[in-house]
């Protein structure tokens, strides 16, 4: 009887047990696969490209790509990408939803129109931003039409087609987070900033963005993490075998067109550490700033 | 930088919102180092009167004026009134030299002035030894502190308080009570503090408002709203508990009688008038006013007891006597016709829950 108690104090009883559902989900669904992949990456496939050229050692695959410039500078071509797409967005969604705070008519329509995007998914954002800012689309169209440009701009099948592409998708969902940080602020804060001669500028700048960056630095690691993995935009509106040649692309051709499991996953392994570094550098600067209670009912 | 006003004239300033009025045609007029209560039930319309002062609503009707100086188009950053908050609202990432300072700092005042004035606020709130701490160090007492000494650095022409005891519990807010008296009687600066404590508002006002629904009901001195209050509402208010409702049997120029009580004329009556005594003006035993009541519900209270009793006619009566009475005893209290108050009976009601 004691022991249970004691037990129970620690926080260790029965309904511990509604945590095995999420923990079998997490081990099957990523523990396992995760591990099985790395300790794949340092099995180089007998017979592949790499062993020929590197040897077996459990390197050889990640010494494969880092020699190769054609795969080494995916990582570079991800970044150019991602990190635009995730900044852009973390940073517009929060003048937006700055105006969007309290109550107003249509608060629930232009939400609605915001989120959108993201219930569309990658595909289809990508065939419909083909068919408006494609060569014969709608956007060149009108801009050739009425002599802005002599030719079509090139906006798709390049770098801003996919640009475009993650901003769309991405936005709603950096959106949504800074919405939610922005109303955990107390409202009365900026009041009494500003019967201390705060105008609207100093009242965001010392009073509301310092209190929402924390908030802001873990919508960016969202944000880039979603914008890091960008798959389908490359090849739909992007140049999958050059400017836009993302490290995805390099994972799925390593696994599914040269059959080389171990080099996908040690791919797929560098994709996690190039990430890792981005988001400890940003928590990092996060771990600096003021990060207790905001007041809430915002 | 002490910018002393002559005169804060508040003329028919009215807010409304979706077709409610929260203010109806407020007309105050204060001195310069006046204490102003705004004193009310909830939803009498003091905050939104304070609001409106402050800046943060627009009115609906009326004008503020400061020295002949309309204000009330002025956004709030450039009215330049001290603002306390019931939560306080210090700002959380700041420490508490910093939420002091921010005024001064958004005034672009010289650092090393800032710093005086900064530090002469924390010695003034007895907060000297608290200025690197933040917010979230600090209990209710000390952070409400902190939020006057914010608004006070600037030595603002108006200092505006909403209710900033209401968070404090009772032994803490009678020590705010007492700070926030004495840091009026050492600034001397214009002040407008709403609450709904009667007692609050007794004790630190020299002068208060009454409101009720949005109107003024009345604007007095606390001895002239204590014993003259101009109507049946303020008295329920102000601690005149009983109000008895008696057909009229007799009304001269000063006095009524009222069957068996005779009272005060305070205003205009008709054919039933309602009496309010406070229940500290009885006391057990024969005088005027006799009327004998049976005892039902006994609180102790030190030296008093706060009884609850029953008239022969059914009426309660609430009673505080030094005597020592048990439930079930029948006694006789009496209590003088000049502290037996008679308005008319359709005179506006007290609010059922008084604070």
């Amino acid at each position: 009887m004691a022991l249970r108690h004691r037990l129970a104090d620690r926080g260790v009883d029965r309904t511990l047990l509604l945590l095995v559902p999420a923990v079998i989900f997490i081990v099957a669904l990523f523990v396992y696969p995760f591990v099985y992949g790395l300790q794949l990456s340092f099995q180089p496939q007998p017979g592949s490209e790499t062993v020929q050229t590197y040897g077996s050692g459990p390197f050889a695959d990640y010494h494969a790509f880092f020699a190769d410039s054609y795969l080494r500078n995916t990582i570079w071509t991800t970044l150019k990408l991602s990190l635009p797409a995730a900044l852009f967005n973390v940073i517009a969604s929060v003048p937006i939803a700055y105006r969007m705070r309290g109550r107003f008519r249509g608060k629930r329509t232009i939400t609605t129109i915001l989120v959108v995007p993201i219930t569309l998914g990658t595909v289809l954002t990508a065939e419909g931003l083909l068919a408006f800012m494609g060569p014969t689309g709608w956007l060149n169209r009108l801009l050739v039409d009425t002599g802005i440009v002599d030719h079509p701009v090139r906006l798709t099948h390049n770098y801003w087609g996919v640009l475009f592409s993650l901003v769309i998708s991405g936005f709603p969902f950096a959106f949504l987070l800074t919405l939610s940080y922005l109303s955990g602020i107390d409202p009365t804060l900026e009041r009494a900033a500003a019967t201390l001669g705060a105008g609207w500028w100093q009242r965001f700048r010392h009073i509301t963005l310092p209190l929402l960056a924390p908030g802001l630095g873990i919508t960016f690691c969202l944000s880039f993490v979603l914008a890091f993995s960008v798959f389908p935009s490359a090849i739909m509106v992007g140049d999958p075998s050059g400017q836009t040649r993302v490290i995805s692309i390099a994972a799925f051709h390593a696994a599914f067109e040269q059959y080389d499991y171990s080099m996908a996953s040690a791919i797929a392994m560098i994709m996690g550490a190039v990430e890792l570094i981005v988001i400890g550098l940003v928590l990092g600067w996060r771990s600096r700033l003021y990060r207790g209670a905001t007041g809430g009912k915002g | 930088m002490s910018t002393r006003i002559s005169e804060l004239r508040l003329d028919g300033v009215s807010r409304g919102f979706g077709g409610v009025l929260a203010l109806d045609g407020l007309d105050l007029t204060i001195e310069g180092g006046e204490f102003v209560a705004l004193l009310g039930p909830s939803g009498c319309g003091k905050s939104t009167a304070l609001n409106c002062l402050a800046g943060l609503l627009p009115l609906s009707g009326g004008a503020i004026w400061l020295d002949e100086r309309r204000v009330d188009t002025v956004p709030p950053e450039q009215r330049g009134f001290g603002m306390v908050f019931q939560n306080y609202a210090l700002f959380p990432h700041m420490s508490v030299r910093a939420n002091i300072g921010f005024g001064l700092r958004m005034a672009h005042v010289a650092k090393a002035e800032a710093r005086k004035r900064v530090d002469e606020a924390l010695e003034l709130v007895q907060l000297g030894d608290h200025a690197a701490k933040f917010p979230g160090q600090l209990s209710g007492g000390q952070q409400q502190r902190v939020a006057i000494a914010r608004a006070i650095v600037l030595a603002p022409p108006l200092v505006l308080m909403d209710e900033p005891l209401s968070n404090l519990d009772a032994k803490l807010r009678l020590e705010m009570r007492t700070e926030i008296k004495r840091i009026h009687q050492t600034l001397g600066l214009t002040t407008v503090y709403v609450t709904h404590d009667q007692e609050e508002a007794l004790s630190l006002a020299d002068r208060l408002v009454l409101l009720r629904e949005g109107r003024v009901q009345q604007i007095g001195t606390p001895e002239e709203v204590y014993a003259e209050p101009a109507n049946r509402f303020v008295a329920g208010f102000m601690g005149y508990r009983n109000e008895l409702e008696l057909p009229v049997t007799s009304v001269a120029d000063k006095t009524v009688v009222l069957g068996d009580l005779t009272g005060t004329r305070r205003e205009d009556i008709g054919e039933v008038a309602v009496a309010v005594i406070r229940p500290e003006d009885f006391t057990v035993g024969d005088g005027p006013n006799a009327l004998e009541v049976d005892v039902e519900v006994v609180e102790y209270q030190g030296r008093e007891q706060a009884i609850q009793a029953r008239t022969a006619a059914g009426d309660p009566l609430h009673v505080r006597a030094t005597s020592r009475l048990a439930p079930g005893d029948r006694v006789t209290v009496s209590v003088p016709p000049e502290r037996v108050l008679v308005f008319a009976a359709d005179s506006p009601a007290a609010p059922r829950e008084v604070a």
